[in-house]
């Protein structure tokens, strides 16, 4: 069975249909290597074996029948613990909901289980997505498979983690900075940013309403575009979601990239704390992507230096209201020290929020204060309209735009907590993407010489333009051979 | 040259209101919108504030907060935008309220009142939109939440479309302030968006009154007053509190800007506590939903769409059925007692104001005591027609009416029906009636003697008896007229 572990789910789906493999040997070779590697990792802050081998016995039963939800029905998947899942806990990495039992799911996770997908657990990730390592889970932190004295990256890091092991060919994360591309970079997967408003946000709890956009992680840039297909497309429960029909992204996703005009952001190219084996493979790709045909072109984009420090205003501001809800009057924890109800939410609030998570709430209260709001939160949006405007004139030259995704590679616990705005940092080149709305993939592009760990390359398209990022992503993915090189796997 | 008290001081009142509106479901998500039920069955994971729920707009309370616009005589926003007012508060699901902060719907408008004082116009600031919040009780103690035990809240209300209107400080005086409600409350019901039902809370009324010395520059310090559940109450808190600034000031004494809270049995008000700090509610645009604009089309059939406001059916009725304002103004209290009113017209077909007669002197009694409305009540407007059309005829005496409307009120029944089952006909049959006057004139020869010699006021006793003959049944009328030309 071993040799599934490290199959697509394009694969799996021709191995089910051909009747190789079952769903439930599918999901029990799959939980087996949860047995294995979770112990050493720590993906899971919930593992849901019962449900997966009840959906995969349907599945079975489904396909016995000659019927099927999808191509896919039956190929396992998993979700950052950030997606309500009705009747599972979801715990958004924080105390305050260790007993939160949603009656819902999320859209997501509805449509996943539409297409006959089964769910193998709940995955760790930083508390409410405030993080780029997760060290901030009030759980305890994943470690990464490529070096378990690592962290995997964040916010999301459960999901890479757990692929990058063998154990989940995809799975489901969030990106409202860079917690999907990032951790993808770091782990060497694939991990998808889409538009704003292409996959619903509804059941995801909220940290930064508009900038959280949920994005799949997967081995190939193919089972990314598909599993972001299963789930994208409007959604009336949530006012965000765009009304367009989908396109099949897979449709030309063979064109190659000959003749595409690809833009490098001239500010990005001396960043600091930029490691220079980072540099180094990106710089390769780039001259990679030359030689596959494309036209590499400078673009400025003055307001990408500002966006960090917008995205910390907006992010707080917007987090320091969804968050206002945990007040223990509802639902999950309910401190008893408070002896009335001011006492009873102060104290709920301080057991429940771990200290980053504190710290973007006073951060983002501040920047809402009368007397306050025009200088930061007032300016921080006027930033954001910029990097839009910016960034509308530079499509305008170009079809894509490509960067590093991460500044350094899989960085060791410990090396950041102490000094937020260092993690803060990890997210230099995800943020600006997030502040306009459009699109952005993490694919690998090597292994850093400096560490041997992974780098990540990050493309990054206009508005609901995935198709050409997509098509960019796989020429760039098949001519580098890192997916499908069993050398480029971690070693545990 | 004297300067009385009232020419001293000037009063000046700001309302702000209240309304929920009466969609069939609630503000952002799909439960239904009602009153009442068992706590917390009315509730769904996005107006509970379950994390990941996402607040969805209501179209319909979009529509209907510009129909209110509409007949305020507001302009209507062309870009519409909801923000979060952000504040801790256990019945407010999500610690947030979705509310319109600098986008509202409707501005700049008014109402025009009419009452003692002449007819005034009084601005509107803005008409916005919002969602209400839960209830809570608490238990134990006072009912109060200081000193109770714990407290219980009820999530059924959370999330109802609730409409803000807010007066310009145009207000001068308690009667004003009353007439201003009223005749907000008779628009917002002809517009039937709401149940406007201050007792129940569907439509609730803050004030802001200041007292100042006439023609100081500077508003005096602003006091808000709170619980006043019905137009009568308005009235008479804002009396009190209008009675207690002036005197306060008379005495030297600072007003400061408070809260204060009326109380319906003593008709007094008192401190809920002082404005130390300024709530700082840290608006910003609703991240889950994006603005829009509404097409110029849309708000045009809004506008297009207003029924008769309240304003134009007083001058309609005026205008045609030769009302007194009085009367009027009773009769336009609510479109469906103006509607009542003028099905009853026209099934009658005679003069209006009789049946207005009816309706004021003799229905509206009878529903004050049982508290009705005028259209809750089991008489048609049909059968108050059938009903004076007797009286008209004949067929009834005035008295009798009087008893037939208290049964018809009870059982609905046709007049006709009652008159029958009572054995109340009117008899207007001369033979019938000869019999008894003559019976009476031979029995009180002393009487017709006295009403031969010209004393004219013995003859009421005569017909008197001629009416127990008849037990009551006679014509009064042909009564009369027998006796005098049998006398004569
Ligand atoms: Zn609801």
């Amino acid at each position: 069975m071993s040799e599934l572990l490290w199959k697509s789910a394009k694969e799996l789906s021709e191995a089910l249909s051909n009747k190789e493999v079952s769903a439930v040997e599918l999901a029990q070779a799959m939980l087996a290597r949860a047995d294995e590697v979770d112990p050493k990792i720590h993906a899971f802050l919930k593992r849901t074996d019962e449900i997966a081998l009840e959906q995969a016995k349907a599945a079975d039963e489904r396909r016995a029948r000659g019927e099927t939800s999808s191509a896919f029905d039956g190929v396992p998947v998993a979700y950052k613990d950030i997606f309500c899942t009705k009747g599972v806990t979801t715990t958004m990495g924080s105390k305050i909901l260790e007993t939160f039992v949603p009656p819902y799911s999320a859209t997501v996770v509805e449509r996943c289980e539409a297409a006959g997908l089964t769910m193998l657990g709940k995955l760790n990730l930083d508390e409410f997505a405030m993080g780029s390592s997760t060290e901030w889970s009030a759980y305890g932190p994943t470690k990464n498979p490529w070096d378990l004295e690592r962290v995997p990256g964040g916010s999301s890091g459960g999901p890479p983690a757990l692929i990058m092991s063998g154990g989940v060919p995809w799975g489901w994360g969030t990106d409202t900075g860079g917690s999907v591309r990032q951790p993808a970079a770091l782990c060497g997967c694939v991990g998808v940013k889409p538009t704003y408003g292409l996959v619903s946000r509804y059941g995801i709890i909220a940290f930064a309403s508009s900038l959280d956009q949920a994005g799949p992680f997967a081995r190939t840039v193919e089972d990314a575009a598909i599993l972001l297909m299963l789930a994208a497309g409007h959604d009336p429960m949530d006012a965000t979601s765009i009304p367009q029909e989908v396109p099949n992204y897979l449709d030309g996703i063979d064109a190659g990239i000959q003749g595409m005009k690809i833009g490098i952001v001239k500010e990005f190219t001396d960043t600091e704390g930029l490691q220079p084996g980072v540099k180094q493979r990106v710089d390769e790709a780039y001259t990679r992507l030359e030689r596959l045909g494309a036209e590499l072109v400078e673009i400025s984009l003055p307001s990408f230096q500002y966006a960090i420090s917008a995205y910390y205003l907006v992010a707080p501001a917007e987090a320091s209201s969804n968050l206002a809800r945990y007040d223990g009057v509802r639902y999950a924890l309910r401190s008893d020290e408070g002896t009335d109800i001011v006492k009873m939410t102060s104290r709920t609030r301080d057991e429940g929020f771990g200290p980053e998570v504190k710290r973007r709430i006073m951060l983002g209260t501040y920047a809402l204060s009368a007397g306050y709001y025009d200088a930061y939160y007032g300016k921080a949006q006027k930033t954001r309209s910029l990097i839009i405007k910016e960034l509308d004139a530079a499509y305008e030259k170009v079809d894509l735009i490509v960067s590093p995704s991460s500044p350094d590679t899989a960085f060791k616990f410990g090396a950041k907590t102490a000094d937020p705005l260092s993690m803060y940092l990890s997210d230099i080149f995800t943020v600006p993407v997030n502040m306009a709305g459009n699109a952005g993939i993490s694919i690998p592009c090597g292994l850093s010489p400096d560490d041997n760990l992974p780098v990540g390359l990050q493309i990054i398209a206009k508005s609901l333009d995935e198709k050409t990022m997509f098509r960019a992503a796989h020429a760039f993915e098949q001519d580098l051979g890192f997916a499908s090189d069993p050398g480029m796997r971690p070693q545990i | 040259m004297s300067t009385t008290a009232s020419e001293m001081y000037e009063t000046t009142v700001g309302l702000e209101i209240h309304v929920e509106l009466s969609t069939n479901s609630k503000m952002f998500c799909a439960c239904p919108v009602d009153f009442g039920g068992d706590p917390n069955t009315r509730v769904c994971p996005v107006c509970l504030g379950m994390p990941g729920s996402l607040p969805v707009p209501n179209q319909m309370a979009i529509e209907y907060t510009m129909k209110i616009a509409a007949a305020l005589h507001c302009d209507i926003a062309r870009f519409h935008e909801f923000h979060r007012k952000n504040y801790f508060y256990p019945d407010m699901p999500k610690n947030y309220q979705i509310s319109q902060y600098d986008h509202p719907i409707g501005t700049k408008g008014y109402v025009e009142v009419t009452g003692d004082f002449g007819t005034k116009r009084v601005g509107i600031n803005r008409v916005h939109l919002e969602e209400d919040t839960g209830k809570s009780t608490h238990v134990g103690g006072s009912g109060r939440i200081a000193d109770s035990d714990h407290s219980l809240v009820d999530f059924n209300r959370a999330g109802t479309p609730l409409v803000e209107i807010v007066s310009e400080p145009d207000i001068t005086s308690a009667e004003e302030a009353r007439a201003f409600v009223t005749e907000l409350r008779a628009i917002l019901e002809s517009l039937d968006v709401s149940d406007v039902r201050m007792e129940e809370g569907s439509m609730r009324v803050d004030a802001n009154i200041s007292t100042r010395l006439t023609g100081a520059p500077e508003y005096g310090a602003k006091v808000e007053v709170k619980n006043m559940n019905s137009i009568r109450s308005v009235g008479r808190a804002l009396e009190f509190e209008e009675k207690r600034q002036r005197k306060a000031l008379d005495d030297g004494e600072t007003l400061v800007q408070e809260t204060r809270h009326f109380d319906e049995k003593t008709g007094t008000t008192s401190s809920l506590r002082t404005k130390e700090f300024a709530f700082d509610y840290r608006y910003f645009p609703e991240p889950d939903m994006v603005p829009f604009e509404p097409d110029q089309a849309w708000i045009e059939r809004v506008r297009g769409s207003l029924p008769e406001l309240p304003a134009s059916k007083r001058a309609r009725f005026a205008e045609i059925y030769g009302l007194s304002d009085k009367e009027i103004q009773t009769l336009t209290t609510t479109s469906a007692t103006a509607g009542w009113f003028e099905e009853a017209v026209a099934a009658y077909g005679g003069e209006a104001k009789k049946i207005s007669n009816w309706i004021l002197a003799d229905l509206y009694g009878l529903l004050n005591e049982s508290g009705q409305e005028l259209s809750d009540g089991k008489i048609a407007p049909a059968q108050l027609a059938a009903l004076v059309k007797l009286v008209d005829d004949g067929a009834i005496s005035g008295k009798q009416a009087k008893e037939v409307i208290t049964v018809m009120f009870e059982t609905g029944d046709d007049p006709a029906k009652v008159v029958e089952e009572r054995g109340l006909k009117q008899v207007s049959d001369t033979g019938a009636i000869e019999v008894f006057v003559d019976e009476v004139i031979a029995e009180n020869p002393d009487a017709v003697e006295k009403i031969r010699e010209g004393k004219d006021g013995t003859l009421g006793f005569l017909v008197g008896q001629v009416m127990k003959k008849s037990r009551g049944q006679a014509n009064p009328a042909m009564v009369n007229d027998l006796l005098r030309s049998k006398i004569n």
